[in-house]
């Protein structure tokens, strides 16, 4: 320690450096080795107090800058995770990215499992906005992977064209995508296809890497809609998740090609289930065997989820933690689409319309991406069931309104159950 | 730090297989191992300054340099991987090599008389860091700010020939803005993902800005790439009056700035410390714009240009070609020459260009007039 001090004193920066913060202590975050590596993380260093360091947040419409006041970001503004996550690194992108004047984005990313409580003053009002008043404090969410706990699924195909379940799962004891180092990324990707080269029957499946794919691999993939590639999106890349691309990126599939998973994209694993057709029962029965299968097996090499009881399964941007699931069809609906009620209806139903291109597209003649909008507060099985009946509902109004019917907006269904 | 210590260097060394850029012919793993447990007192460590080289390959046929510095202590703490990418890119620059300055305009001969009928403009640029603050890679917001207020600050007491005024990107109204667009001054958010990639652009407007004086013969950008860029230019093909007004300008802001207890990161070594390697030395890149529809399609153009230590480029910047037979034409070293030498060889070079224009046009030769190597 000594040594550490007298570095910094004779350090050639003679501008500002000591106005510290707090009681004077010297931070020597920076000089830590392993021996010396503390719990709640060390203070980092500042050369100017908090509010030289505030951002400009007048132009920005997202979460995070809706709830960072200048106290809250002094009083977290010196803390680190123990990996030396920061809080200027949580919110860069919600800084870089002001956002939209009627798309509000989250604003911040997780860069480790710690974030999450160490930066609670203001992870926990963004999840509260974004979660429609879920409070991480007083309530515990539920998780649920029973299957056979559904009833029904099992859609007209001349309305359902397919349909998909997707979520995220992050391994506990690596850092996130935004923060992990090379090592660390490469260790989750050994990790997650030595459990998924354990799959069997249905589920049996082959790893592409992205750095090692052969050209007709890649067209294959191309084909099939599952390839990613390096994304190009602000949001992403001022986070820092595209960095050493595309290193330990990768994609697994089953041979039958209905059981997906995508390695270090945005979060550490993407899991997706998906089919033709509108057996929704079982693309989601799929999703939880392989979940708990893989699962399954990374615990037998002493490795789990990242999960706990208040925000469910954890992953690098707040919108997407509780179940991370999205569970959707496509749908065509030719009269109800054209009926004013349709927006109403799918909101009592708690339903979300995309179109079929994904989440920032626009629906082409009639064909939706109908699924949850919710992901914390309730559990798997309770999402899944929600869509199910909205769908039903929904396929019964388009049914009505072939016949002549008038169709009723439904009353609204809770929201955390 | 501690973190990336729970894993080997083989576990944490990039993967540098499809790379062509300076910094992965020289990165081998062993200097990795050896380098990755140091960092800079402001926390900078070498894979900080490898990044944009690890995420943008390069191209086979242009050599990117692939690093950055994050404070002038970069550049010692990791000698052992920017001395050697600084020898390769400085034509054998060696770390024992002194570099010397030269901002007194008077040393310069001549100058003052490039032939307007084919010089169409004359511009000189350079970079400056501020010593004791982080680099762009790695500032905070508020060490930008501070960055920003010292420039204005210092560029606000200029006077006569260089008074002007500062444009914050910020607070700058549509007007101010369409006015810089025009006169050319307006620079943007980086988009090359080689300035991304090293985090060059966080926190983008805040902090930047651009100064220039009322005549527009001298414009200062703040926090861009660097801390400052400051650039003298002017219609015309009288370089000695923009020299004159870049070194007067540059030598009465370091001043000011020493006035104020701050200098700029110099060493006898590496001449003016700049973000990015390619940078160091003089950080000048002086040259002209001028008609050459003649000589540029003689087979020995580049052989000429090779000889004079001159690069072309095309007038709408570095990855432009030519349009309608006019080039910019500047020096191709940074390094190892000072200020005044690599702007006589601008003037000299240019002179010779001009001459061999004309000849060409006459119908004659120009083989007596091929120089030697410079």
């Amino acid at each position: 320690m000594a040594s550490s001090f007298a570095r910094i004193l004779s350090s050639k920066r003679k501008v500002g450096i000591l106005s510290l913060v707090g009681a004077g202590s010297l931070t020597v975050g920076f000089f830590l080795n392993r021996e010396q590596h503390v719990d709640a993380g060390a203070h980092v260093r500042r050369i100017y107090p908090p509010s030289a360091e505030y951002p400009d947040l007048r132009k920005h419409n997202n979460c995070m800058a809706s709830h960072l006041t200048p106290a809250v970001y002094a009083k977290l503004s010196d803390k680190t995770t123990p990996n030396g996550y920061t809080l200027d690194l949580a919110i860069q992108t919600g800084v870089d990215n002001p956002g939209h004047p009627f798309i509000k984005t989250v604003g911040m990313v997780a860069g480790d499992e710690e974030s999450y409580e160490v930066f609670a003053g203001i992870f926990n009002p963004v999840i509260k906005e974004r979660h429609n008043g879920y409070d991480p404090c007083t309530m515990n969410h539920p998780t649920d992977l029973d299957a056979s706990k559904i009833r029904g699924g099992q859609f007209d195909d001349k309305y359902v064209l397919s349909s998909r379940v997707r979520t995220g799962r992050s391994i506990r004891g690596l850092s996130l995508p935004p923060a992990c180092t090379r090592a660390e990324r490469r260790e989750v990707e050994r990790v997650v296809i030595d459990a998924l080269a354990g799959l069997k029957g249905d589920l049996a499946g082959k790893y592409f890497s992205l750095t090692l794919m052969t050209e007709q691999e890649q067209q294959q993939l191309i084909d099939d809609h599952f390839l990613f590639d390096k994304p190009v999106s602000p949001l992403l890349t001022c986070a820092g998740m595209a960095r050493d691309w595309p290193d330990a990126r990768g994609i697994w599939h089953n041979n039958e090609k209905t059981f997906l998973v995508w390695v270090n994209e945005e979060d550490h694993t993407r899991v997706i289930s998906m089919e033709k057709g509108g057996n929704m029962k079982r693309v989601f029965e799929r999703f939880c065997k392989g979940l708990q299968e893989v699962e399954r097996l990374i615990q037998e090499k002493g490795w789990e989820f990242m999960w706990n009881e208040h925000l469910g399964y954890i992953l690098t941007c707040p919108s997407n933690l509780g179940t991370g699931l999205r569970a959707g069809v496509h749908v065509t609906l030719p009269h109800l689409s054209k009926d004013p009620r349709f927006p109403k209806i799918l909101d009592n139903l708690r339903l979300q319309k995309r179109g079929t291109g994904g989440v920032d597209t626009a629906a082409v003649g009639n064909t939706f991406d109908i699924s949850n909008l919710d992901r914390l507060g309730q559990s798997e099985v309770q999402l899944v069931q929600t869509v199910i009946d909205g769908l039903n509902y929904l396929i019964e109004c388009e049914k009505k309104l072939e016949r002549g019917q008038d169709i009723k907006i439904p009353a609204p269904i809770s929201q955390f159950k | 730090l501690n973190l990336k210590m729970n894993f080997t260097a083989e576990q944490e060394y990039p993967d540098l297989s499809q790379h062509s850029n300076h910094m992965a012919k020289v990165l081998t793993l062993e200097m990795y191992a050896n380098l990755r447990d140091k960092q800079t007192s402001s926390g900078f460590t070498v894979d900080d300054v490898i990044q944009t080289g690890v995420d943008n390959p390069g191209h086979p046929f242009i050599m990117t340099v692939g690093c950055v510095a994050g404070d002038e202590e970069t550049y010692e703490v990791f000698k052992d991987l920017l001395d050697p990418i600084i020898e390769d890119r400085h034509g054998g620059y060696k770390p024992t090599d002194k570099h010397k300055t030269d901002l007194n305009p008077d040393n310069l001969q001549g100058g003052d008389d490039l032939d307007p009928n084919y010089v169409l403009s004359s511009r000189v640029r350079t970079g400056r860091s501020i010593r004791g603050f982080c680099l762009p890679p790695h500032c905070s917001r508020g060490e930008r700010r501070a960055i920003e207020g010292l420039s204005v600050e210092a560029l606000g007491v200029l006077d006569g020939d260089l008074k002007g005024k500062y444009y914050a990107l910020k607070d700058m109204t549509e007007e101010e803005q369409q006015q810089l667009i025009d006169d050319h001054f307006l620079f943007d958010k980086p988009v090359s993902p080689l300035l991304l990639a090293s985090g060059m652009a966080r926190d983008w407007p805040d902090g930047r800005g651009i100064w220039h004086n009322d005549n527009k013969t001298f414009l200062v950008w703040v926090n861009e790439e660097d801390h400052l860029r400051v650039i003298s230019m002017q219609k015309g093909g009288n370089m000695k009056e923009v020299f004159n007004r870049f070194c007067t300008g540059l030598t009465k802001i370091e001043e000011l700035f020493k006035e104020k207890g701050h200098e700029f990161m110099w060493n006898e070594h590496l001449g003016y410390v700049l973000t990015c390697p390619s940078n160091l030395g003089t950080g000048l890149r002086g040259g002209v714009h001028v008609k050459l529809p003649n000589l540029s399609k003689h087979e020995k153009f580049g052989e000429v240009l090779k000889r004079l230590r001159l690069q072309k480029r095309g007038t709408g910047g570095v990855d432009t070609a030519a349009v309608g037979g006019v080039f910019d034409i500047s020096n191709a070293d940074r390094l190892g020459f000072s200020e005044v030498e690599l702007v006589q060889m601008v003037v000299d070079g240019v002179k010779l260009l001009i001459e061999m224009e004309k000849r060409l046009e006459a119908g004659q030769s120009i083989n007596d007039l091929m120089p030697e190597q410079k």
